[in-house]
């Protein structure tokens, strides 16, 4: 399997970002180089095996934890917002969406 | 008499208690050696620090001082400490490394800062790093490499790069570092310091900012084990409330065991671990360490981790997936860099990622996007948490055999500067024998062994069983109980011992 280079277009306009034609041809050829050594994991099998997603969980039962649904902060909207790009009104400011 | 930065943690929290040495005196002298050292402004000097503020550092230290003097003191009182920029912190600005946050001030303090400071200890500053904890030589910082102060040409490892060099050249008694994949070991050991990676769970990742969330771990770094082992009960402990994979295991005194004899213990050396790749260097200083574990009454057995090598691909699958997804809430809005004059939100999306992440971060979330997308999600990102299972279990099938687990922890010692930068393959190979175990949630460590070629520092990696970290800390404690290397310094700041 190799990539080229309208994939690498496509993932990048997913992950939201734009890479200039020689960044895009670098990363091109380093994750297919990349890829060739992930071959390597695709032919080992793995039937009958459960995904460890939490590594504590090979060694106990891991039940997701959650809290009381009660606020536990303060209103802190000042200080959240201090290194904000653009906020107005206690507000964050984008570009127009709907014209 | 020994100099102020020379004294171990414990003694100088003892002569600080009884006020032989005063707070500030300790903040400003340290201050002092690290003002050279800032990333970028002075390229003789390690760039270890990102971030300084006497001020701040001083402020803190009148009020440990305070608290020494009214008999309120913590065990770590008016100790200093650094922190790895990837913690944010409320007084000094926190980067992760990256342009993206440059100028970024946190609401809110770590919880593992939090911690340190309930125990009394003072802020130095904050720490270079790769981008987001992506890398392994400190190359991928946005704000200008970190040195090895063995060697400036060298890399001083990666990513916790300056918490390494910082410590090895005594610009801080104690740091704290994150391990996703190797971060705080390798670093140690290209520094000749010591670290330790506690189980997933121990230290809360709040306020740790996120690369890879099933990996990320955060420990201290420090010249001992019998340092790092104070530095590591005060930082962990539960905390339910803020971090949902936070273990609800008590916080622990990792110091209680440090003196355990080693008679009988049983020491695993993974074949795996000893093969063709690992340089002679690092294989005859390592064999130096287990020959004086022997001699203490350890015995070694072989033991089989066969699914070492499979470790990069799984670990460069699943975490390029996490960075990928916790990445995305850098975006222009709510903190860090925006692009100037976007024309729609999609422009201004795309052009402030592109512009606020390097290169090896962009190339991480390629991937990680690549292998979650669909049609891929089972074969790359499925199929690697179900060989991550078989590596736990691998080790779990070690661990009938043996207490502790003994390899390298890097096959080199540290590299050139710019050395592997053109081709980040060969540097995602050189995690290979710190990756396992990061995978399996397992403790680890980094304990200074002996000097290789170009006389550079070198680790050997003690890897336990969950919550064994008090058993780990013995192990390298009882050793430097009987060899100098964590007492040996680069050049520079040699100094007699009296």
């Amino acid at each position: 399997m190799s990539l080229q280079s309208d994939d690498i277009q496509r993932i990048a306009s997913l992950a939201r970002l734009s890479l200039t034609p020689e960044k895009s041809e670098r990363m091109l050829a380093q994750i297919n180089d990349f890829f060739d050594l992930v071959e390597q994991m695709r032919a080992v099998d793995t039937q009958g095996l459960e995904p460890l997603a939490h590594p504590v969980a090979a060694m106990q039962d891991i039940a997701l934890r959650l809290r009381e649904d009660v606020a536990s902060e303060p209103n802190n909207r000042e200080a959240n917002q201090r290194s904000a790009p653009a906020v107005e009104h206690g507000l964050f400011l984008v570009p127009r969406v709907i014209e | 008499m020994s100099d102020l930065h020379d004294l171990s943690l414990a003694e100088m929290a003892r002569q600080l208690r009884d006020r032989r040495l005063g707070a500030v005196e300790t903040a400003k002298h340290f201050l002092q050696r690290a003002a050279g050292h800032l990333a970028g402004a002075d390229s003789t000097g390690t760039g270890a620090y990102l971030a300084l503020d006497p001020e701040v550092t001083l402020a803190q230290a009148h009020a440990a001082q305070a608290r020494l003097d009214g008999g309120q003191a913590g065990v770590l009182e008016g100790v200093p400490v650094a922190h790895k920029d990837i913690f944010v912190t409320r007084d000094f600005p926190t980067t992760a490394g990256s342009r993206m946050l440059e100028g970024y001030r946190s609401p809110f303090d770590a919880t593992v800062v939090t911690r340190l400071a309930q125990a009394g200890m003072v802020t130095l500053g904050k720490l270079n790093c790769d981008e987001f904890a992506m890398g392994s030589a400190n190359e991928n910082s946005a704000f200008g490499v970190s040195r090895n102060p063995w060697d400036l040409q060298r890399v001083p490892g990666g990513s916790s790069g300056g918490s390494a060099a910082a410590v090895a050249a005594a610009l801080t008694p104690a740091a704290t570092g994150t391990d996703t994949g190797g971060s705080i070991r390798q670093p140690a050991s290209f520094c000749g310091i010591t670290g330790i990676k506690p189980t997933y769970g121990r230290a809360s990742r709040y306020g740790m900012i996120a690369y890879a969330s099933s990996l990320d771990q955060a420990g201290p770094m420090a010249r001992s084990a019998e340092d790092c082992a104070l530095l590591l009960s005060a930082m962990c402990g539960p905390d339910l409330d803020r971090d949902s994979t936070s273990l609800d295991v008590p916080a622990e005194d990792f110091s209680l065991r440090l003196n355990d004899s080693l008679q009988g213990l049983r020491i695993g050396l993974p074949e795996q671990f000893w093969g063709q790749g690992l340089a002679d260097d690092v294989r005859a200083a390592i064999d130096q360490a287990l020959a004086e574990l022997k001699r203490l009454g350890a015995v070694v057995v072989p033991v089989q981790l066969p699914r070492t090598e499979l470790s990069i691909p799984v670990y460069y699958i699943l975490a390029p997936a996490e960075a990928s997804s916790n990445l995305s809430r850098f975006d222009g809005v709510k903190f860090g860099h925006r692009a100037a004059d976007p024309v729609d939100l999609l422009d201004m999306y795309r052009r402030t990622r592109s512009e606020g992440f390097g290169e090896e971060v962009q190339r991480r979330i390629m991937i990680g996007t690549y292998v979650l997308s669909h049609g891929y999600y089972d074969a790359y990102y499925l199929q690697a948490q179900k060989i991550r299972r078989m590596i736990a279990n691998d080790f779990q099938q070690a661990f009938t055999q043996c207490d502790v687990i003994v390899g390298p922890v890097a096959p080199t010692v540290a590299w050139a500067l710019g050395e592997k930068s053109a081709d980040p393959l060969s540097s995602y190979l050189a995690d290979i024998y710190t990756l396992p175990a990061s995978l399996a949630g397992l403790p680890g460590m980094s304990v200074p062994c002996g000097l290789g070629a170009h006389g550079m520092p070198v680790g050997m990696q003690l890897i336990g069983n969950y919550l064994q970290e008090s058993r780990l800390l013995n192990v390298a404690h009882q050793l430097q109980q009987h060899t100098d290397w964590h007492q040996r310094r680069p050049a520079p700041a040699s100094k007699e011992i009296a």
